[in-house]
């Protein structure tokens, strides 16, 4: 009952998080948003038996990547264009149908297929963090490696991307706008 | 009873979700949060499929390297949005026309 409860919050947290995040009108709102679509996303992922996957997702996205894009939002400031755009409205209602149906069809499918209805009772080890490690150090120890290798690139690209020296030229240089 | 089913149109919605936002919204940050829905969506499927399959844990290993990538990536795509607003003092993809002619 109380699984069934968790579920219910959970999903309607995700999904509701993620329609409210495309349809925010300001940037800050659709960051708080994609923080409750994340939540609903821990949620699910504690009911599934992937404790240590769902504190990962927690810390990352709750605490740093949505984190980040608060951060930019207050950098870049309200948006001096405007914020809606009338010119889409006919293709995104379009869209929205199509794929949304798509969506329900493919579900309506799978929920008929009698072989995925039942979920077999967890291993009292699954999702663990000594079950993860082994994984994670075994098979993909070397996935693990070449991922610091990416972490590495991504910082040295940002760090090339922000830095004053490789600013485009033509961009607008703010420590000398109080001078004459 | 809670299926396997209800975790993937969970897992479809979301992403269906992502993809309009991902279309139809013209504000950078907004299509990098649409990303961010779709690769959420994509690690409920694998963990969901992965609780389906106890023999190993490669969903969960593959969501566990999805979310590592999808914290790079939006370093990256926000130091993006971050260049380009310095140089057009906008956040709108469809203004992003410097490479176009």
């Amino acid at each position: 009952m109380i699984v069934r409860a968790l579920f219910a919050i959970a999903a309607l947290a995700a999904i509701a998080g993620s329609i409210m995040t495309i349809s925010a009108k300001k940037p800050i709102r659709g960051a708080m948003a994609l923080l409750l679509s994340i939540l609903g996303v821990v949620g699910l992922l504690v009911g599934l038996h992937a404790q240590f996957l769902a504190t990962v997702e927690l810390i990352i996205y709750a605490g740093a990547v949505v984190v980040l894009f608060v951060f930019v939002v207050m950098l870049i400031g309200p948006d001096p264009s405007g914020s809606r755009d009338w010119r889409a409205i006919v293709s995104r209602t379009i869209a929205g149908l199509a794929v949304g149906t798509g969506a329900v069809a493919v579900a309506v499918a799978l929920s008929r297929t009698s072989g995925l209805a039942r979920m077999p009772a967890a291993h009292t080890e699954l999702g663990t963090v000594e079950m993860f490690a082994r994984e994670l150090f075994g098979r993909g120890l070397v996935a693990f490696e070449v991922m610091t290798v990416l972490f590495i690139a991504a910082v040295v690209g940002v760090m090339a991307l922000v830095s004053k020296k490789g600013a485009p030229r033509g961009s607008i240089d703010r420590s000398k706008e109080g001078q004459p | 009873v809670i299926s396997l089913a209800h975790y993937l149109a969970i897992g479809g919605v979301m992403f269906t979700v992502g993809s309009i936002g991902f279309l139809v919204r013209r504000n950078l940050l907004f299509q990098l949060m649409s990303i961010e829905l779709m690769l959420n969506a994509v690690v409920v499927t694998l963990v969901a499929f992965n609780r389906m399959r106890q023999d190993d844990h490669a969903g969960q290993l593959f969501a566990f390297f999805i979310i590592a990538v999808a914290a790079a990536e939006a370093a990256v795509g926000l130091s993006i949005v971050l260049a380009f607003y310095r140089l057009r003092r906008s956040t709108r993809s469809d203004e992003a026309s410097i490479l176009k002619h």
